[in-house]
């Protein structure tokens, strides 16, 4: 228990890592949706604190890393538009693209602007009116109200030169393809917090009741993710299967009104398609008819853009929870966050990077048949 | 990017029809849109994503994540230079120290080896 010094209450976490401990009596595989879990998980080591019975599984829920290559294409052919403003927040930058990223457009000329609020985007194309103003709106729950906000406000103020190039998907349409593709391990999950403070707990109890995993609202910092754990624990061995609320000082069940009333205004629920995974059914949000106007892929004409992944890339596993990142080939070797093949490794929040930042080099068997075997130990 | 930092807002005023903040976040302060949560007052906190309050947090735990977040680095992650930082990504030793060229390589030799 080499990092528990690390923690911000140790007492606290030596406490919830106790009682799993004592709970636990068989294996379990738990997933952590969020990107940001993930992270937290691996800095500080917290799955090789639980007891060996206890997997946790990477989820999907990097937005970075689920955007398809084709919609990084069709934002590159549009930030080298002459006459473009390409403004995007910073995690984009760096996602290879086919050939090139965002950063090399700039360094070639295209205007790309990093903003840290879609709002700020808005402003940008107040300012120049002469100019075309697109804003790459990817992301999960938690970025698509402040997206939809932004296209309502453009709307709203008649600011023409404006538009979004949206990527935004969904969650619970996610958790429902996990638990339906055939090497699924999975037997609960943790569900992403921020997720939940806008979208609240709604959409879970029947994907809960349905598939019989306990579904606990986690936060992302240590603490959090060692109660989500606990409780999720719990419930598994008491054979339960509800949904459970461990991030109830950021989560309301009915989540935030407002924002919800926005998405509906603004978007509507559509098919996307997940970088290494494929398309998903209701995965995502398009602009809704109403704010057709303001959709940058038919604003400059991109929607034919199709592009294939790279093969030996295997981040839809990764992204699926069927393999850990250490076990593709090209982990660490021909695909480094230097020279990243697949957005797993590139975004911050991704499974790949974080193995590699926090040197889980050893490699791991793709543990799809036998989940009795135990992780590996640093 | 799914992060949402919690941060104190120090005062309110009507921009555009729209209901904006300035948010304390640990020492940034920055520009926030409460549309989401008209309510909030001044004083109060609130977890912000990308420039919107998403929901109130109570200030104990607010100044627990703060702080957290700033032991770790990722105030810097969020509000740093994002230019600097996808440069760093993208040609510096990141998480390693030296020679830049050297990071990436001396990495893939370690994984060869752990793999024999
Ligand atoms: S290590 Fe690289 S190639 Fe392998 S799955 Fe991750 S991103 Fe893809």
């Amino acid at each position: 228990m080499k990092y528990i010094d690390e923690f911000q209450d140790p007492d606290l976490a030596r406490r919830l890592l106790d009682d799993i401990h004592a709970t636990v009596t068989r294996p379990w595989a738990l997933m952590e949706v969020c990107g940001g879990q993930t992270h937290t998980i691996i800095r500080h080591g917290i799955d090789q604190l639980l007891p060996e019975q206890v997997e946790l599984i990477h989820g999907p829920g990097c937005p970075v890393c689920v955007t398809p290559l084709e919609v990084i294409d069709k934002a590159l052919e549009i930030a080298s538009r002459p006459g473009v403003i390409f403004c995007s927040f910073g995690d984009m930058l760096r996602v290879p693209g086919t050939g090139r990223d965002l950063f090399q457009v700039r360094s070639e000329g295209g205007d790309v602007r990093v903003v840290y609020s879609p709002l700020d985007a808005l402003k940008v194309a107040q300012q120049n009116p002469g100019r075309e103003v697109v804003f790459f709106g990817i992301g999960f729950e938690t970025t698509a109200p402040p997206n939809a906000m932004t296209v309502y406000q453009a709307k709203k103020l008649g600011i023409p030169n404006f538009s979004l190039l949206v990527s935004h998907v969904r969650v619970p349409p996610a958790i429902e393809a996990i638990m339906g593709s055939p090497g699924c391990r999975v037997q609960g999950f943790l569900a992403a917090g921020h997720v939940c403070s806008v979208m609240g707990m709604g959409e879970y109890p029947e994907l809960a009741a349905r598939h019989r995993v306990p579904i606990v609202v986690t936060g992302f910092e240590p603490l959090d993710i060692l109660e989500g754990v606990r409780r999720a624990v719990h419930q598994l061995e008491r054979g339960e299967h509800t949904v459970d609320n461990a991030y109830a000082r950021a989560v309301r069940p009915e989540g935030n009104p407002a924002a919800l009333a926005m998405l509906e205004d603004v978007f509507e629920v559509t098919d996307r398609a997940w970088r290494g995974i494929g398309i998903i059914p209701g995965s995502g949000w398009r602009l809704s008819e109403r704010y057709r106007d303001f959709d940058a892929e038919h604003r400059f004409s991109v929607t034919g853009i199709t592009t294939l992944e790279p093969a030996e890339c295997r981040s839809g596993e990764v992204l699926q929870g069927l393999i850990k990142p250490n076990a593709c080939e090209a982990f660490g070797t021909t695909c480094t966050p230097r020279n990243p093949l697949g957005a797993t490794m590139v975004s911050s929040e991704g499974a790949c990077a974080a193995y590699y930042l926090y040197r889980r080099l050893e490699l791991t068997p793709a543990r799809t048949a036998a989940p009795l075997e135990t992780s590996p130990v640093a | 990017m799914c992060l949402a930092v919690p941060g104190r807002v120090l005062d309110i005023e009507e921009k555009d029809g729209t209901r904006m903040a300035t948010v304390d976040f640990g020492g940034v302060v920055k520009e926030v849109c409460l549309e989401y949560l008209p309510d909030l007052q001044v004083g109060e906190y609130a977890i912000v994503h990308v420039g919107f309050a998403l929901q109130r947090l109570d200030e104990e735990s607010a100044k627990q994540t703060l702080e957290l977040f700033a032991q770790l680095g990722m105030l810097q992650e969020e509000f740093g230079d994002p230019w600097e930082q996808a440069a760093q990504a993208g040609g510096s030793p990141w998480p390693f120290e030296g020679d830049p060229f050297e990071g990436d390589q001396a990495e893939s030799d370690a994984v060869e080896e752990a793999r024999k």
